[in-house]
């Protein structure tokens, strides 16, 4: 059966060029970077070689301002709790309601803690105001964590502008990247950050490797306590095959951005227009312009999202959605939500998301597809009327 | 999340039969909304005189498994007279599909109240709206559950924990709030269960040996008790008996449950009323 794969905001194929790069540190070369002996030596160097490309990625300083960790999750917590280890004295952290769950369980955590914790709404297009971010900074803030794109809908935040705000107030800044990196321009400079997480299964890295990027001068405590890898900066025996697939990957992710930004953007905005022209009832999540070039949220009234996907999947299409039967949850998606997408459309609510693996003759299959499946689904429903 | 359907309801899903409404039909029950995110409209034909259902069609709003159940259900009732229908009762629907996952229970739940308010429709009843019963009142506002609602699903599926009310009711799912307060509706429920007259274990002698002691509690422990953690996941171990001393371990997920003392509580009720009110029980695990 054809497989067409448009779940990538989820995770992503890993490039087989990133396999290759990894595979002798999975065979010959296993020793520990830590190690004074030859085996170690040149597996430090690789180590360092990824941690070059990483930097180069985002446009940081020097290389040293990243640090390797298991996952974006560990990214993210580690520079929140590092934020507030180095400032015990601010017991307030801002954030935003649409975050993923590794920023929002977190801070609904440090919430029942007893710490201060603003959750700043957005617009019904998905957008955040800047001035609402400076208007809910205290004396207490130790630190706003706010995503740089929406995993959901691919809405972009103005990092930058929150950015100079917040060192204005000589608040830390930290952003999740996860969703950006690879899709986006990025630099980390211009964007006056403290902090900066991404996650290696996002672009075409494998899982288990995330990255965090620690401004040179920022106050740091580790997360991971232990041996003196990462400059002390995190305990752990470095996950080097992942490390070495990351850096590749992110070799790779720099050379595609012009792809991303015109090609992958090309299919997406085909498929959207396609799909909106051939289904009534209707409607992209979302601002129009300010989204991230591969995502596409659409709403399909009427019907609800889990029965789209198991249809989907029986025809090889793989997407997600942010109905309540998937999200494993009974309520549908936190972002739509806030975002104040009536139910009628937050349960039949499907996010498609692009790589640079996908081809223009996908589109033109999910194209002739999808309608039959809508129309099948709301032919059965008590909702729909002609 | 990837949801382990089985291959029935893959095909009724897949597949779907009798969707659609009856022009002419004499019994209407709808239930849910589109907020819950899952609803559903059962049409039902029935024989004035013979009171058999000749057809019976639905229109679903919902997932995979919300479209299976309703299926089933049509297929189930046609052929079958009022008094039958009336018999179906969820964990018959789950029995038909060859089993659902446990977060889908409250697909099945859906398709026995819309069955029982098309035929409260054909008897001519008024379908008591809950918020007009004086006795009723909603528990969970995010999905509009009331406390009889789930009474009755306690005491239909013989549920013991929240997070089973959540799967088949979805009360408690939303914000939460309710949760305290669907904790007292189990307590209390179960009280009212346990009250009602148990399966007694053969001849239980007034005075018993410490041997024939230490017998009947590992045979009420078997039977009784271990049966119904099994059924969640957890388990008990028998340690030692001294003297109206009852040593227990919890095992599997009773160790990380919240709920483990008021497990232990109830283990120790069902020994005292199955062998000695005399017994105190204590958990070894500490």
């Amino acid at each position: 059966m054809k497989t067409v794969y448009l779940d990538n905001n989820a995770t992503t194929q890993v490039a087989p060029e990133a396999v290759e790069a990894m595979l002798p540190f999975l065979r010959e070369h296993y020793g520990n970077p830590s190690s004074m002996h030859s085996f170690g030596g040149r597996v430090g160097k690789a180590v360092e070689e990824a941690r070059e490309l990483v930097a180069e990625l985002l446009g940081a300083e020097q290389p040293s301002e990243i640090v390797f960790t298991s996952c974006g999750t560990e990214a993210d917590s580690t520079a929140i709790w590092s934020a507030l280890n180095t400032e015990t004295k601010k017991n307030h952290i801002i954030t935003t309601r649409v975050e993923h769950p590794a920023v929002r369980s977190l801070a609904l955590h440090l919430k029942r803690k007893g710490y201060q914790v603003t959750e700043l709404p957005v617009h019904s297009d998905g957008l955040l105001d800047p001035r609402d971010v400076e208007r809910a900074i205290t004396k207490k803030t130790a630190i706003i964590s706010i995503m740089s794109a929406n995993n959901e809908t691919g809405v972009l935040f103005p990092i930058a502008e929150i950015g100079a705000i917040a060192a204005s107030y000589g608040v830390k800044f930290h952003t999740d990247a996860v969703q950006i990196v690879g899709k986006e321009p990025l630099n980390v400079q211009d964007l006056n950050v403290n902090f900066l997480a991404l996650s290696g299964h996002k672009i075409h890295a494998p899982k288990g490797i995330g990255a965090l990027y620690v401004k040179r001068g920022t106050r740091f405590r580790p997360f991971l306590i232990g041996g003196h890898q990462e400059r002390g900066r995190r305990g752990g025996t470095e996950g080097v095959p992942n490390i070495v697939a990351l850096g590749k990957a992110a070799q790779m992710a720099l050379a595609h951005l012009d792809d991303e930004q015109t090609r992958v953007r090309g299919m997406r905005d085909r498929l959207e227009k396609g799909l909106l022209a051939a289904i009534p009832s209707s409607k992209v999540n979302g601002h129009g312009e300010k989204r991230l070039p591969n995502t596409s949220n659409i709403s399909f009234e009427h019907v609800e999202g889990e029965a789209i996907l198991l249809m989907m999947s029986d025809l090889g299409m793989a997407a997600s959605s942010g109905s309540a039967c998937t999200s494993g949850s009974l309520e549908p998606s936190h972002v739509l939500r806030a975002m104040g997408v009536p139910y009628t459309f937050a349960h039949g609510s499907i996010r498609f998301s692009l790589s640079r693996y996908n081809t223009d003759a996908e589109v033109d299959y999910v194209l002739e597809h999808m309608p039959p499946i809508i129309a099948r689904l709301r032919e059965i429903s008590p909702f729909w009327k002609d | 999340m990837a949801w382990e359907y089985n291959e029935k309801v893959k095909e009724l899903y897949r597949n779907p039969k009798n969707v659609g409404e009856i022009e002419d039909a004499n019994a209407v029950g709808e239930v849910g909304s589109i907020v819950c995110g899952d609803a559903l409209k059962l049409s039902l034909k029935i024989d004035e005189d013979t009171e058999t259902i000749t057809d019976a069609k639905f229109q679903t709003f919902g997932c995979g498994s919300a479209i299976a159940s309703s299926t089933a259900l049509t297929q189930m009732v046609i052929g079958k007279t009022v008094e039958q229908a009336a018999q179906i009762k969820n964990q018959d629907i789950v029995d038909f599909l060859g089993g659902l996952p446990a977060e889908k229970m409250h697909c099945s739940v859906m398709g026995q109240e819309a069955l029982e308010s098309a035929i409260a429709d054909f008897r001519g009843l008024k379908v008591v709206h809950e918020e007009e019963d004086p006795d009723t009142a909603i528990v969970c506002h995010c999905f509009g559950v009331s406390n009889k609602k789930i009474e009755n699903t306690i005491l239909e599926n013989g549920l013991r924990t929240l997070e089973e009310i959540t799967n088949y009711t979805k009360a408690g799912g939303g914000c939460g709030s309710c949760i305290d307060e669907i904790e007292q509706i189990l307590e209390e429920t179960l009280a009212k269960q346990d009250a009602e007259p148990p399966l007694r274990l053969p001849d239980k002698p007034k005075k018993l040996t410490t041997l024939q002691k230490i017998k009947l509690i590992e045979e009420t422990i078997e039977k009784e008790i271990r049966p119904l953690l099994i059924k969640d996941g957890g388990d008990l171990e028998l340690i030692d008996v001294e003297g109206n001393r009852v040593v227990i371990e919890f095992k599997g997920r009773c160790l990380g449950c919240q709920a483990v003392t008021y497990t232990l509580s109830g283990v120790q009720d069902k020994l005292r009323e199955m062998v000695s009110p005399d017994l105190e029980v204590t958990t070894g695990n500490d």
